[in-house]
């Protein structure tokens, strides 16, 4: 069995604004996305819009047991709920799955730094270590770290309680969190699933872990695929997506607009050696079934050698295909931008701007892969 | 038993049966199905004293570690790849599959963070020695790149990776979590992949080496963990009245999945099927569960009807059976709701009296229990059972017991309303 899967919901946020709306016009706009290069000197950051947050979040206890990744995720993850009309629908939320792709949470960097400081001159660093760990740890941070957190939050605020799963990994856990929603959907398993991401790029730990091994470009900002120099890196952005995904019959029988259709994901892992990326993109492009998009949406992080394989890739694939950089609207949110590249992609075709549009996604340091999102 | 006949390759339902070829487990009890079969049977405890780290100030100061494996340096992502290839390796050998695993990878992971050691070694290269620490001069030293290779460390999606390179799996490796529950997701993802006509095999791991002090002291701030820490073999009591909490554990286990086709095709010796996978979330709290039970009871029915089998055609519940007082009041309750009356005569046992609870590896490592009590017809105990809970109308299986066991219930919860229970046979 393989049943046509639509889009019925989109949810966004990021540097951009929130909305369909305003991701259609950053997408239209040749304009930088904000960026702020002082908060997190040396490296920029694409900073969330402001949200105000008790429009998706009505209880602060709520807003309060969160850390920005999740409430985030929880806020794009109402605005797609809202967009496919099923907010007030208690049953079609009781009824509906959920596959989120996840890092991990934020830490307190105050506790961190103070810890830090003791243990240079601590007598007895194990102790010292517990003895903090256990004074100065809010309980609660706990659940906001927990990579699957995201999808309880969404539970709990939203009332979306099918169940869920949350895929870890970094770009391509993305990818996969919508080869499997849509194959699920597709194969008659479920009916109905929201598949999302949500990451924060403003908080020093993440720039930490990816400073090591030198993966990320600065001062400034500067246009994905003109950051050859030194192999360029990149800008990390904060930014949640989500989509609403189901069956067209599913769609048709409650009355909801089928915003675009998103076809079988093709994705893959290859070890990485010169060539290998472009090889695997222009196999998957093949297997995704990529005729004539109206646009390519890159998730390219920024690195230039990584870069530069992805667009032989596409360009052996799709001779003079468009290519446009997600990085160059929303910056790169690690584990979010397959999801987002398909959530403006089905944005687009709802607008009437694209009856095909092709996204891919090369992680950083593994995994390809291509989505085809058409008109629906 | 179902009035429709299943084949011998396909359920009730026409989709592919799921065999399982292979089996792979450690645990503090030890190394392998053998070693830990013989030590479960005996209600042998693998609870100790925790070596690894000082634990003076600690509330809690014992575990279900897995002493006997390390690796260096010894931070969770490394200790949890470790025990999923040691698991893996037995598991895939038994399969005789080959050294190319013909199928994708599915890998509850526990979540990943850079950890104290490296935090401190990271604040030293800073070289400040006066004024506070901020991660300004973490970020500094990361410049150095002189710690390069610890971005792959603590990122997450290197375990599976590397899991994949050894094994040979085909496609993107999925790393998941779903809390405690994340060792059963992991089993149902690739029993739904197989499901779906998209591979003939998969190779489900879930894994966990996290006993270290934030983790710990982590559960510890939640009030989740038993603090009778002496004698440590007492700690873990799932079932009784006494009953303060659970104990960490670590371990993994590995479980190749096949569709039935394809193992009798290539003449594997089937060790037993997952029959139905059943799940449901749960909005009431981020570490409690509604309090009528109803996602509970949901899930377990949703893997019933998944297996194609009413609740009478259940042998024996593998509990999720924390020895917190809420999981095991909720899961007796739900157990009553779904079993009826029969609850009182149904053998109900949870591993980690023994084990301790392995958090992201628990469902995958008691899923291969589970199949281990169907195969050998024996159910290992719930030891500590001295003074029963007398609100728990349940059959707790206090010492080993020997019985025919065809379809044992497997559950699984977790923080975050995660609900995932499994049903495993002998037969379809």
């Amino acid at each position: 069995m393989s049943r046509d899967v639509v889009v019925t919901g989109i949810g966004l946020v990021s540097c951009a604004g929130e909305g369909i709306e305003a991701h259609l016009a950053a997408f239209a706009s040749q304009e930088a996305p904000r960026t702020d290069a002082d908060s997190f000197a040396p490296y920029p950051v694409h900073p969330v819009a402001p949200l105000t947050l008790d429009a998706q979040i009505p209880k602060k206890s709520d807003q309060r047991q969160m850390e920005p990744w999740q409430r985030l995720g929880v806020y794009a993850a109402g605005l797609a709920l809202d967009s496919a009309g099923v907010k007030n629908d208690p049953a079609f939320k009781a009824a509906l799955q959920l596959v989120v792709a996840a890092g991990g949470g934020e830490r307190d960097y105050a506790v961190d730094g103070a810890i830090l400081s003791g243990l240079r001159n601590a007598a007895d660093p194990g102790a010292f270590l517990n003895e903090r760990l256990l004074n100065d740890l809010r309980p609660t941070l706990f659940l906001a770290q927990l990579s699957n957190l995201l999808a309880g939050n969404i539970s709990i605020v939203h009332g979306v309680t099918g169940a869920s799963r949350t895929f870890m990994g970094e770009e391509s856990c993305g990818v996969d969190a919508l080869r499997i929603a849509h194959a699920r959907v597709a194969s008659g398993q479920i009916d109905t699933i929201m598949v999302g991401s949500s990451y924060n790029a403003e908080r020093p730990d993440v720039m930490v872990v990816h400073e090591m091994g030198g993966f990320l470009d600065k001062p400034v900002y500067r246009p994905v695929f003109e950051r050859g120099e030194e192999n360029g890196g990149f800008v990390l952005g904060s930014a949640a997506a989500f989509l609403v995904l189901e069956t067209a019959e599913h769609a048709s029988a409650r009355g909801a607009r089928a915003l675009a259709r998103l076809m079988p994901v093709a994705n893959d892992r290859m070890a990485r050696k010169p060539g290998s990326v472009s090889a695997s993109l222009a196999r998957l492009i093949g297997e995704a079934g990529i005729g004539q998009p109206d646009v390519v949406l890159s998730g390219a992080t920024g690195l230039a050698d990584l870069a530069a394989e992805e667009l032989a890739g596409i360009r052996a694939a799709l001779p003079g295909a468009g290519i446009r950089a997600t990085g160059d609207i929303i910056g790169h949110p690690m584990e979010v931008t397959a999801p987002f590249g398909a959530a403006l992609g089905a944005a687009l075709c709802a607008a009437g701007s694209a009856r095909e549009v092709a996204v891919t996604s090369v992680g950083h340091r593994r995994g390809e892969g291509v989505i085809r999102v058409l008109a629906a | 038993m179902p009035d429709t006949r299943s084949s011998s390759t396909h359920d009730t339902q026409g989709r592919p049966l799921v065999a399982v070829t292979g089996l792979g487990i450690v645990t503090s009890l030890g190394q392998g199905v053998a070693e830990n079969w013989n030590a479960l049977t005996a209600g042998r405890s693998g609870i100790r004293a925790i070596r690894r780290f000082p634990t003076e100030g600690l509330r809690t100061r014992i575990a279900g570690t897995v002493d006997f494996l390390d690796t260096d340096p010894l931070v969770a992502p490394l200790l949890s790849e470790r025990f999923a290839t040691v698991a893996a390796d037995e598991a895939v050998a038994q399969a005789g599959i080959g050294s190319a695993f013909p199928g994708a990878l599915f890998v509850a992971v526990p979540p990943v963070e850079m950890e104290w050691p490296q935090r401190e070694a990271l604040a030293e290269a800073a070289g400040s020695n006066d004024g506070e620490i901020t991660y300004s001069d973490l970020q500094r030293s990361a410049a150095s790149r002189r710690f390069d290779a610890w971005h792959d460390l603590f990122i997450f999606g290197t375990v599976a990776d590397r899991l994949a390179d050894r094994f040979g799996t085909r496609g993107s490796p999925i790393s998941l979590s779903t809390a405690c529950s994340s060792g059963a997701t992991a089993i149902q993802l690739g029993v739904e992949a197989i499901r779906r006509g998209e591979m003939e095999a998969a190779l489900c791991i879930g894994t966990d080496g996290s006993v270290n002090p934030e983790s710990l002291i982590r559960f510890s701030l939640l009030s989740a963990l038993s603090t009778q820490n002496d004698p440590p073999d007492g700690a873990s009591k799932p079932f009784s009245k006494n009953r303060d909490g659970f104990v960490m554990g670590e371990g993994a286990a590995a479980i190749v999945l096949e569709s039935a086709a394809s193992a009798r095709a290539r003449g594997a010796a089937i060790l037993g099927y997952v029959l139905g996978c059943g799940e449901k979330g749960d909005g009431f709290h981020r570490t409690r569960s509604s309090p009528d039970g109803a996602p509970v009871i949901a899930a377990m029915r949703a893997a019933l009807a998944d297996a194609g089998l009413t609740p009478e055609a259940i042998d024996h519940v593998n509990a999720h059976g924390t020895s917190t007082p809420e999981n095991d009041k909720m899961e007796a309750l739900g157990c009553s709701a779904v079993f009826g009356d029969r609850v009182g005569q149904l053998p109900i046992s949870s591993n980690k009296s023994m084990i301790g609870h392995t958090l992201t590896a628990a469902g995958a490592i008691e899923a291969v229990i589970s199949l281990l009590t169907i195969r050998n017809g024996r159910i290992p105990p719930t030891i500590n059972y001295a003074i029963p809970d007398p609100a728990l109308l349940l059959d707790v299986v206090d010492r080993t017991r020997d019985m025919r066991v065809s379809r044992v219930l497997s559950n699984s919860f977790g923080f975050g309303g995660q609900n995932t229970c499994l049903v495993l046979g002998d037969e379809p």
